[in-house]
């Protein structure tokens, strides 16, 4: 069985966020770590891009304190690479297209299949665009995860069928961020999504708190959290590695 | 692959949400090109409003001055709001009021898209709120309060460089968040299809005009057509119908800010590399890792990282020309054509007659250039004085 398949196995994946190199390498490798220990059953590292139309101001922050402290799509397999030998979890990147466009393809999945990274989500790399990508994911056994919006109606369909490692549905309208409220209709959605999918479904983007992470799960397979978390490594700096454990085991032992 | 492509440039990469309303979009605009009342409705605009067709103008000084070929102007600083942004903020409004949204949202850099998308937001009764790098405010602060008395709100953007790239980016993240109500109203020939192709659409009655004007004129095509070039709006419009006229060279100039070799340049098709950002695969200024680079140019309204899909392509098949004009030479070429032909153009379109300076003494008498004017200069006064070292006490 693959590592993403497994985290949703039997239960509710918890899926949680962190940007490479936010604040610095070291750092982001100790808040990776306290996230696993938290129980985390996946991790989602970012590698940040200089322009992230998708992100809200929390995790731009982060992409900005990254690319600053010297971090590059390199020194992220780097990172990856030394998360990947203390665990068993399955590891997504997350980055825009133009980092692995850049990068190349082929050569982008190779290393992720040889270090063992899992999947990655690419915001800005749409159903209509994919196959330019997927052809080298798939031939490195590498999940390229597709996202599902509020806006995507009939689209659910052909993006469900075609899915692969799991679905990423957003909960809300506009860009990565903490909300107070989640008001798309995510049970319609869901059901569409059950209907065509053959892999599972978890909902990010607004996460922040128990009660979300509660409701979201049980709607869903899991759930995604980022900005939460990324705003912990803003505020409490070195410190911050406790405060993510504490955080997050909050919100798995409620889902 | 998707559609919107030439060549290998171009398609649609954008967020997952954004997809629905680009399709519809350009469901939208596929019917209403064709609609005789759309179509008579822009004319009308065009005509009475915008003040079109804009002028051919003969530069018989400057002609004489540099001793070559023939030069001529297109105008579009003629224009109402002071440059060619009225053409495609009519039709987008114009569109935008067809598909029923109450909103339109823009980026600006020099701030002319803007202005011209708060005024036809005015006068179509549209909701109307503009992005503009926080660097750009202060370079052109005239501008941000004309949209401002047009009835516009206009937000700074803090983010990254805080410039075009900057607003751009605002703009997506804003539209991502309200498109039930909302048209992006983006300003020049990039970002995901169907812009490209849409803008460039409402900005080619330029060439239609200008090669209309030119064999009345003249008889004859022009042996060149030039334009300045950051995403590549007014140069598409100044290229497009002289396409497949072959014997016509497409002659873009790109902002090189301090030169190509400094790292503090605007010049994308000659610094720049392959790449996949703002919705478009196409050249960008951008790093081994594709982080975009910040980029620098004397006008805001060039310096931007991309160049449109279509520029790309016409590169790469070789049936355009690019080339880069830096600030010094662009400044020089403003204070020329003030002084020779009593013309204050944009900071902009003086990157197109600092080239044209250049090329046309080389070129024989009866070889004929058409520069395009692509707006008026009274927004670059301030900077230009400075550039000189002389404070105006604005």
């Amino acid at each position: 069985m693959n590592r993403i398949e497994n985290a949703f196995k039997n239960k509710k994946a918890f899926i949680g966020f962190l940007t490479a190199g936010d604040p610095s390498y070291e750092a982001s490798y100790e808040n990776i770590m306290a996230l696993i220990r938290a129980g985390a059953d996946m991790v989602e590292i970012g590698i940040p891009f200089s322009d992230p139309i998708a992100e809200g101001p929390v995790i731009q922050g982060a992409d900005v304190r990254a690319l600053k402290a010297g971090m590059t799509t390199d020194k992220a397999f780097e990172l990856a690479a030394k998360v990947r030998s203390q665990t068993d979890i399955p590891l997504v990147f997350m980055t825009y297209v133009n980092p692995v466009y850049k990068y190349g393809y082929d050569r982008f999945f190779a290393k992720c299949a040889e270090i063992g990274v899992d999947g990655l989500i690419c915001p800005d790399l749409p159903f209509e665009e994919k196959n330019e990508a997927d052809g080298a994911a798939k031939a490195h056994g590498v999940a390229l995860i597709s996202m599902i919006a509020p806006t995507s109606e009939q689209r659910i369909k052909s993006i469900a069928e075609s899915a692969n490692g799991f679905l990423y549905i957003v909960s809300s309208m506009g860009v990565t961020g903490v909300r107070s409220e989640i008001k798309t209709d995510l049970k319609s959605i869901m059901e569409s999504v059950r209907k065509y999918a053959k892999v599972p479904a978890a909902i990010g983007f607004g996460i922040s708190n128990p009660e979300q992470a509660k409701k979201m799960s049980e709607l869903s397979d899991g759930v995604i959290v980022g900005s939460a978390i990324v705003r912990l490594v803003e505020k409490y700096g070195e410190g911050a590695p406790e405060e993510i454990y504490k955080f997050v085991k909050s919100l798995k032992e409620v889902i | 692959m998707s559609k919107g492509r030439y060549g290998d440039f171009g398609g649609q990469y954008i967020p997952e949400t954004l997809m629905n309303e680009i399709h519809k979009l350009e469901e939208a605009y596929e019917h209403y090109k064709n609609d005789p009342d759309f179509v008579a409705e822009l004319d009308r605009l065009n005509r009475e409003y915008a003040g079109r067709p804009s002028l051919l103008y003969y530069a018989e000084k400057m002609t004489r001055d540099l001793g070559g070929a023939k030069i001529y102007f297109k105008r579009e600083d003629l224009n109402h709001t002071g440059s060619h942004k009225i053409n495609n903020v009519l039709g987008q409004c114009l569109l935008a009021k067809k598909m029923g949204k109450t909103r339109i949202i823009a980026e600006t850099g020099a701030g002319q898209h803007g202005v011209a998308a708060a005024t036809a937001a005015a006068l179509m009764d549209l909701e109307c709120e503009i992005f503009m790098g926080k660097e750009d405010t202060i370079r052109q602060a005239l501008n941000v309060y004309r949209m401002e008395l047009l009835g516009a709100k206009v937000h700074p953007v803090t983010s990254g460089t805080m410039t075009l790239k900057d607003a751009v980016n605002e703009a997506m993240r804003d539209w991502t968040n309200r498109v039930d109500d909302t048209l992006y109203v983006l300003g020049s020939v990039m970002g995901p299809h169907p812009f490209p192709m849409i803008v460039r659409d409402f900005q080619s009655v330029i060439s239609k005009e200008a090669r209309e004007q030119i064999l009345e004129k003249e008889g004859k095509l022009p042996t060149a057509v030039m334009a300045c070039v950051g995403g590549g709006s007014n140069a598409m419009g100044m290229f497009y119908n002289f396409i497949n006229d072959k014997d016509v060279r497409l002659i873009g100039c790109e902002a090189a800010g301090r030169g190509v070799d400094t790292g503090e340049t605007a010049a994308t098709i000659a610094t720049g590399t392959l790449g996949i950002f703002h919705g478009m695969k196409s050249l960008f200024c951008q790093n081994e890792y594709g982080q975009i680079a910040p980029v620098y140019s004397i006008s805001a309204g060039l310096d931007y990282p991309g160049i449109g899909p279509e520029h790309a392509y016409l590169h790469s098949i070789g049936r355009a020309e690019y080339v880069p004009v830096t600030d010094d030479e662009a400044v020089n070429a403003f204070e020329y054509i003030a002084r020779t032909e009593g013309i204050i153009c944009a900071i902009e379109s003086a990157h197109a007659v600092a080239h044209l300076m250049k090329i046309a003494p080389t070129m024989k008498k009866d070889d004929i250039i058409i520069c395009c004017l692509s707006g008026r200069g009274d927004k670059d006064v301030a900077a230009i004085a400075r550039y000189r070292g002389i404070d105006l006490h604005e």
